[in-house]
């Protein structure tokens, strides 16, 4: 049986930022990752490196999150491709602009300036290959990108190097509490740690009713796709107000085109199947942004497995059901931006039983009836 | 877009070469609403590419095996299949939803059955100065025979090994192609391990025709045997082949203008993989093979893989194969036809298999040609070296996919059909494991591209519009 003071399932990003800040905090850790790392959502989502358009609840994280990755080479010994080109949100037409404008203020009034709205003129100094349509739009200047796979795979060896064990191909099946610690059981032996921690992404849905405080969790596949290279057109991260769409062109001219339209997923066999019907929608959205786009070439599409909440917010924060498990998880398919603060959360929750960040609006209190 | 196509058929079949005729002839004989996916202007695949509008006027340049396809496409222009060429198939679902591109516009539509003939692909050949201008795969070369008449013009070397090399040779030769030297890799060690398979294949087909075309092309052309390195040498484009062969260690040098490389056929598993078809290596063959029960039955129901795309068996079994796939489907509503085609499938496929395990042993590559070393490239689209791959396995990288994520090999435009295998072996010599544990590329729809507006095009789903998640 092996054991540490923490055994965290999943190695995703948040297990593996978990287990790297745990690892700081003097923590031994064990990652149980029932595939291998940065498989699923964690390697192949769309790497935005976003606070624009967050929910009120997640900019403080996301704010806090940014200050990490501001210095991520000195955290992980590894720039994780982060390039801070900026990230900007259009609006197609006067509407989609005052309801930034009141954003943007909302945001002011409570500390927050990253936000900046931008006319017409301003956003064709940002994408001057904009569609005429577009009326303006709003911008967070050191928001920006950065290489998934590459990112988590670095928080991994960075963990490793402070001694965490990664078990690959290890998936936790049943998990016990008794005399003051957890055991888990897989098919490949035994783990045991005074705390657990969930950050099991899609998966984590299960482990959560075994702690006997299910959530509404939908596992989802995340669709993306990539064009062959053109010539360079545009520089930051590219959204748009009111239709779902996440775009980027990479320095080899490769553009990505995402906005979380769901594929199918299918958590037992880890297969992902695409809806052509709604990668349409996607590549008609990036189309009437961008028009040159029309004729560039889709080469791959694909799905990451994620895991939604109803109300599109994580569930961060203890359990209310047993002694020292804390959960992570649910990231609604961002997640990948709060990666490094979260970790660092989850390990002062472990280690000092309190984190300086507000995470009350992401306690799975919330789907419990009748809890606080 | 072809306006004739229905949202749905019985059968459709990809691919126009023996395996698909055969396969969507006897489907559409017995009633069944069947449609068959080509990419060409024109059916017969690349083993029978051009047979119905073929430039060259003399029948015997291209052999009297060439023109047996002209029956098939007779048959299959006579049995009532929807025709779709110049179509290219850019995905299929484990659902059978397939998606289409014709005539510049795109569309989904729904097969109960599919039939996947999409034949085979020459193995790379990754050698040291492979992608220089001028060096060229020996099937590029015997497509523009087929298609345009055009033969090479200059110093023509072919090099490697395996019975299209020397089908090639003879059917350049009758073109009035001069050939200056063959370069035959074929290593000692195949030919000795092949002598076990001798007896069956004494018995088979091949034997009288393989002999008969070996010796009419050694007595025109100068060959050289047991050639144990080979590299393609020049600034902008070739100018010089050099080879060592087991006899002498030392390389030889000789100039050339095209140097046309190949060493045998793989299949082409790119869709069946993307559909999520279960696979395993084939340590005979040396590529990953579909699992198919003997009417070519995958592992997703209601999907089917005739042809070289199952596992090499040659074109003649190619045509059988697609007998034994579409007789499977008949059975439903003519089992009295599907028995009899099955049984003459059946019998004709042992006839072929015999000689089979002798040539895969015999012509199978040697290893210095199949795994790169150094800056040889292995991956040509994203330019990866094969010393990249190698040390990127060092810093911890164990398969294809994590590969893709570092080094963006596979990753090109080609979608890992001509690096697939190369990186995959590297892998596994480097790990000391065997090409099956690492596995190779997931692969990702679409297996052809497809430019964005055709994409945008797809007909409206008010689903999709409403499905969407705030990101």
């Amino acid at each position: 049986m092996a054991t540490a003071d923490v055994v965290v399932i999943g190695g995703g990003l948040h297990g593996c930022s978990a287990a790297l800040h745990l690892a700081r905090a003097g923590a031994s850790v064990v990652v149980l990752e029932k595939d291998h790392v940065a498989r699923h959502a964690s390697g192949v989502n769309a790497g935005g490196v976003r606070r624009l358009g967050r929910d009120f609840a997640e900019v403080p994280l996301s704010v806090a999150s940014l200050e990490l990755w501001n210095r991520i080479e000195e955290l992980v010994d590894d720039p994780c491709g982060f390039e801070r080109v900026g990230q900007v949100k259009v609006a197609e037409d006067e509407a989609a602009l005052q309801s930034m404008r009141e954003r943007s203020e909302t945001l002011r009034r409570s500390g927050f300036t990253h936000e900046e709205v931008i006319g017409r003129d301003e956003l064709r100094e940002w994408l001057p290959a904009v569609a005429p349509h577009c009326v303006g739009g709003v911008v967070c200047r050191d928001d920006g990108a950065a290489l998934p796979f590459r990112t988590t795979l670095a928080f991994r060896r960075k963990a490793e190097s402070l001694g965490v064990r990664f078990h690959e191909g290890i998936c936790a099946q049943a998990f016990e509490r008794s005399g003051g610690a957890w055991r888990v059981w897989s098919p490949h032996g035994t783990f045991e740690g005074g705390a657990l921690v969930n950050a099991a992404g899609a998966w984590a849905g299960e482990i959560a009713r075994q702690l006997g405080e299910p959530v509404p969790m939908a596992a989802t596949a995340l669709m993306l796709m990539i064009t062959a290279p053109v010539a360079p057109f545009v520089k930051p991260v590219v959204g748009v107000q009111g239709r779902p769409l996440s775009f980027k062109q990479y320095a080899n001219g490769t553009i990505m085109i995402g906005g979380g339209q769901r594929g199918r997923a299918d958590l037992a066999t880890n297969r992902t199947s695409l809806d052509y019907a709604r990668l349409a929608f996607n590549a008609r959205t990036a189309a009437d942004l961008f028009p040159r786009l029309r004729h560039a070439q889709i080469v791959r599409a694909w799905a990451g497995i994620e895991g939604m909440m109803p109300d599109g917010i994580p569930v961060i924060g203890p359990s209310c059901t047993q002694e020292r498990a804390w959960h992570a998880f649910g990231f609604s398919a961002h997640g990948f931006q709060l990666g490094p603060i979260v970790g660092s959360i989850i390990a002062d929750l472990v280690t000092r039983g309190a984190t300086g960040l507000p995470i009350t609006p992401f306690s799975i209190a919330r789907f419990t009836p009748g809890a606080a | 877009m072809s306006p004739g196509l229905r949202d749905e058929y019985d059968v459709a079949v990809i691919g126009a070469g023996p395996a698909g005729l055969a396969a969507a002839s006897l489907c559409a004989r017995a009633k069944l609403s069947t449609v068959l996916f080509d990419e060409q202007a024109a059916p017969g695949g690349q083993i029978y590419r051009g047979i119905t509008q073929s430039p060259l006027a003399d029948r015997s340049i291209l052999g009297a095996d060439y023109w047996a396809g002209e029956k098939i496409a007779r048959e299959f222009f006579a049995s009532g299949v929807q025709y779709v060429p110049r179509a290219t198939v850019w995905s299929v679902t484990a659902e059978r939803e397939i998606g289409v591109s014709t005539g510049g516009g795109s569309r989904l539509l729904q097969a109960k059955h599919v039939i996947i003939a999409t034949g085979a692909l020459e193995r790379p050949f990754p050698i040291p100065g492979w992608t220089l201008p001028g060096v060229m795969t020996a099937g590029a070369a015997q497509t523009l025979l087929k298609s345009s008449g055009i033969v090479p013009d200059g110093r023509t070397v072919l090099a490697g090994s395996g019975p299209l090399l020397w089908l090639l040779a003879w059917q350049l030769l009758n073109a009035g192609a001069t050939l200056d030297a063959i370069l035959d890799t074929t290593s000692r060690e195949s030919r000795a391990r092949a002598r076990t398979h001798l007896p069956s294949f004494l018995i088979s087909p091949y034997l009288l025709k393989g002999l008969k075309l070996l010796r009419s092309v050694r007595k025109r052309v100068r060959v050289v045997s047991d050639v144990t390195q080979l590299e393609a040498k020049g600034d902008a484009r070739v100018q010089s082949v050099a080879y060592a062969t087991a006899a002498q260690g030392a390389p030889v040098g000789m100039p050339v203008d095209n140097l046309l490389l190949h060493q045998g056929v793989v299949p082409n598993v790119n869709l069946a993989l993307s559909i999520g078809i279960e696979h395993r290596w084939d340590e005979e063959q040396l590529c990953f093979v579909p699992v198919l029960s003997p009417s070519g039955a995958t592992s997703v129901p209601g999907i089917y893989i005739a042809g070289d795309g199952g596992g090499i068996a040659g074109a003649q079994a190619a045509a059988w194969r697609g007998v034994m796939s579409a007789s499977d489907i008949v059975r439903a509503v003519n089992p009295e036809a599907a028995r009899r085609a099955a049984k003459a499938a059946r019998t004709t496929l042992e006839h072929f298999a015999r000689g089979r395990k002798f040539l895969d042993a015999y012509y199978r590559p040697a290893p210095q040609f199949r795994v790169p070393a150094g800056d040889t490239l292995a991956c040509r689209c994203e330019e990866v070296t094969a010393r990249q791959v190698i040390e990127t396995v060092a810093l911890g990288c164990p398969g294809p996919n994590q590969m893709k994520s570092f080094l963006r090999c596979g990753m090109g435009p080609c979608q890992g059909r001509l690096c697939g295998l190369t990186v995959t072996e590297l892998i596994a010599r480097e790990r000391g494991v065997s090409p099956q544990e690492v596995g190779y590329y997931r692969l990702r729809p679409p297996v052809k591209p497809i430019t964005v507006a055709e994409l945008a095009e797809l007909p409206k789903d008010d689903a999709a519009v409403k499905a969407v998640v705030r990101i």
